[in-house]
C-alpha cells in the first residue's frame, strides 16, 4: 500500500533508503532566510530526478517583517512522488524550521510522527521570546509527538563558510543551503545542478557562491555522517511515470503570461497588457514586461481603472487588450468592463483572487470573486468567465480566453488565485508550431459597412480598426442602434441590444466543449463539482475514494459563464452534488439556481487550500448518510 | 493623356458626420466643433487615421459629430483610453475632447499622468466652469460663490486652474483660447497638432444655460482688447486697442505687472518678450487674471511616451514566430522523460 507518511524509525526500524511513494517537505524560516530560493532549488532537482511534484510558497505580506517574529515566517512546501501529484500536499512529513517562530507557526500543520529538523543555533532566549515561547520547547517534552532532529545549523554553516572569507552576516545567510543540503541527502538528490546554478546566480560574487556551495555540501555530508550514527535515515522516492516529453517546472503566473502571448500569436494579433501593481497579480505584469523583444507591449498604468481603459483603447485600435488585477482591483475596473461590453470589443481581464473583502489577506488564497466576475457590474452586462484549475492549466485557459474574446467580440474574465499563481508544477511543454491558429480578420470592406451588423453564427460585430480608410465610425457607452451604432434611445432597440448581448453567451455555450467527468461514474450517488484551484485536492481525494470502490465522481468546470451546455443534464444524473469552494458558497448557489439540483456546499475561507483529507472526510460523510 | 483635375480644397464640412448636433442652441461647443473641423481641413487631416476620444459630459459628445473615428468612453477616463489607442497604434492622430468636470474632477488622475507621460495626443479641455449635462452643479473650476443646485448658498470651494495644473503635471505644450475666437482658436489648435507630445489646450467655453457670460469680463467685444493679451513666441507682450499696454516683470517682487508705454518712463524695451520655452514665464502668465493670457503659453517639446516605448521595443514589424515562442517555453531548466 502506498503511504504518504514517513514511518517512525524508532517504532519501525527501517534500512537506509527506504522507498516512499510520495512525501511532503516544508521549509520554514524567517522571511530573510532565503526559504523560497532554497525551496525552489529543491523543487528543480526533484523535477530533474523524475518525480512528479507540486509546490506552494507561503510567504508573509510584509516585505521585511521584524526578524524572528511569527508573522515574518516564510514557508515553502513541496509534495513530490513516484505517482501523479495533484496538490502541494496536506500535512508535511518533514518540517525544516530555521528559527523558533517557524517551529511555532508550522508545527501544528505538521503530521504527527513527522520529522522536524530545527536549527538549535537560532533558539536563543530572545528568539524564543519573539516567537511567543515561554520556555524552550526543545528542552521539555512538548514536542514528543514528533521526531525532532536538533542540529546547530547556524554554527555548522558558519564553519563551512568560514574558509571563504565572507562576513559572519553573509555566512549565516548560507544556512538555507546547508538545510537543503541535508534534505538533498535525505532524499538522495543530486547537487551538481544546484552548484552550477549558484555559480551562475552569484557570478559577480564568487565568494558568496563558494560559501553557499560549501554550506550545501556540508549539510549533505552531515546527513551521511549522521546516518552512520543511526540518527537520520535516508529515503528514496522513485521517478514518477510521466508522459514522455520535454518538461520544465512552471508557476501559474508564468503559464498565464505565456498563454496570453501564445493566444495572441494564434489570433495573429499584438498583445497589449496594461496593469497596476497588486498582490498577488503582479507576477503576470513582470513576466510579460520581460517579453518586449517578442513584440509584447506592457503599460504600468496609474491605477486599475486606467489599466483597463488603456487595454480597451488598445483593443479598439486593433491589438488584444489585456488587463489583470486581484479582487479589489477588479472592483475598480467594473465600470470600464461595462464599456467593453457595450462597445463589444475583445478584452481579457485576469483576476488573481486573494482573501477579501477589502485588503483582506493579500498573500493568501481564496475563490471569493466568482460572483463579482459574473455579476459585479452595473446594468445587464454579460461577460464570459473562465477559471484555471492548476498552474499548468493557466496556459490553456489563457489561450481559450483569447479565442473566445476575439471570436465573439466580448470581454473574457479569467479567474486564477494566489495559490495557482505562485505554485509550480512540472509541465510537458506543447509545441506552438503545431497549435491550430484562430486568426482574426479585421473588417476592411467599406461597402455596406455597419459597425453593429453581426456574424449570424457568433453574433460578433465587425472589428474595424482606426487607420482603415472608408470605415470611419463612432462607438461609445451610450446605447447604440443595432445596426448603425448611432445613439439610440428606442425602447425596442434597447431590448434587442440587451437580448443580443446576452445571446452571445448562448452562442459561446454552443462553441465550447461539453462538460466531462474527470474521474468516477457518469451517474450515481454523488458528484463533487469544483472550479479553479480546488482541482488538485478534489481530484486526489476522489481518485483514492474511487479506487476504494466509492460511488463518487469528480466534475471540474473551466467554463463558468456560460457553463457547458450539458452540465444541467449531467448533474441531474447524480443523487447528490457536493461543491467544495474556498468561499461561502458561490458556485453552489449558481448550480442550484441554474439547474435546480440539490447541491450543497463545502466551504473553507482560511486563506489555505483545501486538504485532500478534508474533501475525503466530507465525501465519506455524505456517502454514509445515504447508506440504507 | 491624363488630365489632373485640381484638388478641391478640404473644408470644415468634410469633417462633419451625418449626425444631428444636439447641444443647446447658442452653446459654445458649436464654435469649438467648427474650429476643430476647420483645423482638420486646413491641415488636410486623414479621417481614417484621426481618432477622437472623449469621456462624459456635454463636450464629450464631440466624437459623434466628426466624420473621423471616434470613441465616446466613460467619465474621466478618456486620457487612459486614448493612451491605449496611441500606444497600440502610434500612427494614429489622437484627439481628446473633455470638460472641466471630466478632466479635473473625476478624471484628474488620468489627466495628470497623460501629461507627465507626454503621450502624443491633443487634449481639448472645454472649460465652462459648470456641470452642464447633469443640470448645472458647480464644478472644480467654478469660482467661489457660484450659486448652483448643489451650492444654493454659493460654492465655498476654491477652483483649480487648468493651465497651472497642466504646467504642474509636466505638460510640454500648454495653450489657451476662447470658443468664439475662431481665428485664434484654429491657430492654437494647429500648433497643438504640430507639437509632438501631449498638447494641452484650455478653451473658455460659454454654457448659455447654466453659466452664461461667466467669461464675459474678458471675452466681450468692448473689453477684450484691454482684457486679453495674445502671447506669441519672440514677440513683446503687448495688448490694448492701441497696443500701447504691455506686461513687465517686477524683479523685486517676482511678479508681472501691466504698464502703459509712454507713461512713467516706460518704453517698449521694458516689455517682456514671450519665450514659449520658459516654464516660469508660462506659469506667471497663467496666473494672471487680468488681462487673461491667451495663445501658446508654453511649448518645449520632449520625447513622447509612444516614441520612447517604440524606440525601446525596437522595430518589430510582426509578432513572434511559433519557433520563437517554442524557444521561450523551453528557456531555463528542462528535462526529458523518455518513452
Amino acid at each position: 500500500m502506498p503511504t504518504t507518511t514517513l514511518p517512525l524509525p524508532n517504532l519501525h526500524p527501517l534500512p537506509p533508503r527506504a522507498s516512499l511513494d510520495s512525501v511532503v517537505v516544508r521549509f520554514a524560516g524567517d522571511s530573510g532566510d532565503g526559504i523560497q530560493l532554497a525551496g525552489n532549488r529543491f523543487a528543480a532537482v526533484t523535477a530533474l530526478a523524475g518525480n512528479d511534484l507540486g509546490t506552494f510558497p507561503d510567504f508573509p505580506a510584509e516585505i521585511r517583517a521584524p526578524v524572528g517574529t511569527t508573522y515574518g515566517v516564510s514557508a515553502f512546501q513541496i509534495n513530490f512522488g513516484a505517482r501523479a501529484i495533484k496538490t502541494s500536499g496536506d500535512s508535511p512529513d518533514v518540517l525544516v524550521a530555521l528559527n523558533p517562530a517557524a517551529l511555532k507557526v508550522e508545527l501544528p500543520r505538521t503530521k504527527p510522527g513527522g520529522i522536524v529538523i530545527v536549527d538549535t543555533g537560532s533558539f536563543t532566549e530572545r528568539n524564543l521570546r519573539k516567537a511567543g515561547y515561554a520556555a524552550d520547547p526543545l528542552a521539555d517534552d512538548s514536542l514528543a509527538d514528533y521526531r525532532i532532529i536538533s542540529i546547530d545549523v547556524s554554527k555548522l554553516t558558519l564553519e563551512a563558510a568560514k574558509p571563504f572569507g565572507v562576513s559572519q552576516h553573509d555566512a549565516l545567510r548560507c544556512k538555507n543551503f546547508w538545510a537543503i543540503g541535508l534534505i538533498y541527502w535525505m532524499f538522495d538528490r543530486d547537487r551538481a545542478s544546484t552548484v552550477s546554478w549558484l555559480k551562475k546566480r552569484f557570478t559577480d560574487e564568487p565568494i558568496i557562491a563558494q560559501a553557499n556551495i560549501a554550506a550545501l555540501n556540508a549539510g549533505h555530508a552531515f546527513g551521511e555522517t549522521a546516518e552512520l550514527n543511526g540518527d537520520l535515515v535516508g529515503y528514496s522516492v522513485a521517478a514518477a511515470e510521466l508522459r514522455p516529453g520535454l518538461y520544465r517546472t512552471i508557476t501559474g503566473g508564468e503559464a498565464l503570461a505565456w498563454g496570453l502571448v501564445v493566444g495572441t500569436h494564434l489570433a495573429e494579433l499584438k498583445l497589449f497588457f496594461a496593469s497596476y501593481p497588486i498582490t498577488p497579480a503582479s507576477p503576470l505584469l513582470h513576466a510579460l514586461a520581460r517579453l518586449r523583444s517578442l513584440g509584447v507591449t506592457t503599460f504600468q498604468a496609474e491605477d486599475e481603472i486606467a489599466a483597463i481603459c488603456a487595454a480597451i483603447g488598445a483593443s479598439y485600435a486593433g491589438s488584444l487588450g489585456v488587463t489583470s488585477s486581484s479582487g479589489p482591483g477588479l472592483a475598480l475596473k467594473s465600470e470600464a468592463l461595462g464599456l467593453a461590453v457595450a462597445a463589444e470589443l475583445p478584452l481579457v481581464v485576469v483576476n488573481t483572487q486573494r482573501a477579501g473583502p477589502s485588503t483582506g489577506m493579500p498573500t493568501k488564497t481564496e475563490q471569493s470573486d466568482l460572483m463579482q466576475a459574473l455579476f459585479g457590474r452595473h446594468g445587464e452586462s454579460p461577460v464570459a468567465v473562465l477559471a484555471a484549475r492548476a498552474p499548468t492549466d493557466c496556459f490553456e485557459t489563457a489561450i481559450e480566453a483569447v479565442r473566445i474574446a476575439t471570436k465573439f467580440m466580448i470581454p473574457v474574465l479569467v479567474l486564477s488565485d494566489g495559490y495557482i499563481a505562485n505554485a509550480a508544477q512540472p509541465w510537458r511543454m506543447p509545441s506552438v508550431e503545431t497549435m491550430a491558429p484562430f486568426p482574426v480578420h479585421f473588417h476592411t470592406d467599406p461597402v455596406g459597412f455597419e459597425p453593429y451588423a453581426r456574424n449570424p453564427e457568433t453574433l460578433a460585430r465587425p472589428w474595424a480598426v482606426p487607420g482603415t480608410p472608408g470605415m470611419e465610425h463612432r462607438i461609445g457607452g451610450l446605447e447604440k442602434d443595432s445596426l448603425s451604432g448611432d445613439i439610440s434611445y428606442s425602447p425596442a432597440n434597447h431590448q434587442q441590444m440587451t437580448d443580443t448581448r446576452a445571446a452571445k453567451l448562448d452562442r459561446i455555450a454552443r462553441d465550447i466543449p461539453e462538460q466531462t467527468v474527470e474521474i468516477g461514474p457518469e451517474s450515481g450517488r454523488l458528484a463533487v463539482v469544483g472550479w479553479g484551484s480546488t482541482y488538485g485536492p478534489i481530484n486526489r481525494a476522489i481518485s483514492s475514494l474511487v479506487e476504494r470502490g466509492c460511488d463518487v465522481a469528480h466534475i471540474h468546470l473551466r467554463h463558468l459563464c456560460p457553463m457547458p451546455r450539458n452540465l444541467g443534464e449531467l448533474l441531474s444524473r447524480y443523487d447528490r452534488v457536493l461543491v467544495p469552494e474556498m468561499n461561502k458558497g458561490q458556485l453552489v448557489t449558481l448550480l442550484r439556481a441554474h439547474y435546480l439540483v440539490p447541491a450543497e456546499g463545502l466551504n473553507k475561507v482560511s486563506g489555505q487550500p483545501f486538504k485532500i483529507e478534508e474533501i475525503e472526510t466530507a465525501v465519506l460523510a455524505r456517502l454514509e448518510q445515504q447508506e440504507p | 493623356m491624363n488630365v489632373v483635375s485640381p484638388i478641391k480644397p478640404l473644408t470644415a464640412k468634410d469633417y462633419a458626420s451625418d449626425q444631428e448636433v444636439r447641444w443647446c442652441p447658442g452653446c459654445g461647443d458649436y464654435a469649438v466643433l467648427k474650429a476643430v473641423q476647420k483645423t482638420l481641413a486646413d491641415i488636410a487631416a486623414d479621417p481614417a487615421r484621426t481618432v477622437f476620444v472623449s469621456g462624459i459630459g456635454c463636450s464629450s459628445r464631440f466624437p459623434y459629430y466628426m466624420s473621423t473615428y471616434g470613441f465616446h468612453t466613460i467619465h474621466g477616463r478618456a486620457p487612459a483610453v486614448a493612451t491605449g489607442v496611441k500606444l497600440a497604434n502610434p500612427d494614429l492622430d489622437v484627439w481628446i475632447a473633455t470638460g472641466d468636470g471630466d478632466a479635473l474632477s473625476i478624471g484628474g488622475n488620468h489627466l495628470l499622468h497623460l501629461l507627465r507621460r507626454n503621450v502624443d495626443v491633443q487634449l481639448l479641455l472645454f472649460n465652462n466652469e459648470i456641470y452642464g449635462l447633469t443640470k448645472g452643479q458647480y464644478s472644480p473650476t467654478s469660482r467661489p460663490g457660484t450659486r448652483s443646485p448643489s451650492s444654493p448658498g454659493g460654492s465655498v470651494e476654491r477652483p483649480v486652474s487648468p493651465v497651472l495644473f497642466a504646467l504642474g503635471a509636466g505638460a510640454r505644450f500648454v495653450a489657451r483660447s476662447i470658443d468664439t475666437a475662431q481665428k485664434h482658436l484654429v491657430e492654437v489648435l494647429k500648433q497643438a497638432h504640430a507639437h509632438r507630445g501631449a498638447s494641452f489646450v484650455e478653451i473658455f467655453q460659454n454654457c448659455i444655460v447654466y453659466n452664461d457670460e461667466v467669461f464675459a469680463a474678458f471675452t466681450e467685444k468692448q473689453v477684450s482688447a484691454d482684457a486679453q493679451v495674445h502671447v506669441e513666441h519672440g514677440k513683446p507682450l503687448l495688448f490694448g486697442a492701441d497696443r500701447r499696454k504691455g506686461i513687465r516683470l517686477v524683479p523685486s517682487r517676482l511678479e508681472l505687472e501691466t504698464v502703459r508705454i509712454g507713461e512713467d518712463g516706460v518704453t517698449e524695451a521694458d516689455i517682456l518678450v514671450h519665450d514659449r520655452t520658459n516654464r516660469t514665464l508660462a506659469t506667471m502668465l497663467a496666473t494672471m487674471t487680468l488681462p487673461v493670457a491667451l495663445g501658446v503659453l508654453y511649448c518645449d517639446p520632449a520625447e513622447s511616451l509612444d516614441a520612447a516605448m517604440h524606440a525601446a521595443a525596437g522595430e518589430r514589424p510582426a509578432g513572434p514566430t511559433a519557433s520563437e515562442l517554442d524557444a521561450l517555453l523551453r528557456r531555463g531548466d528542462t528535462w526529458t522523460v523518455a518513452g
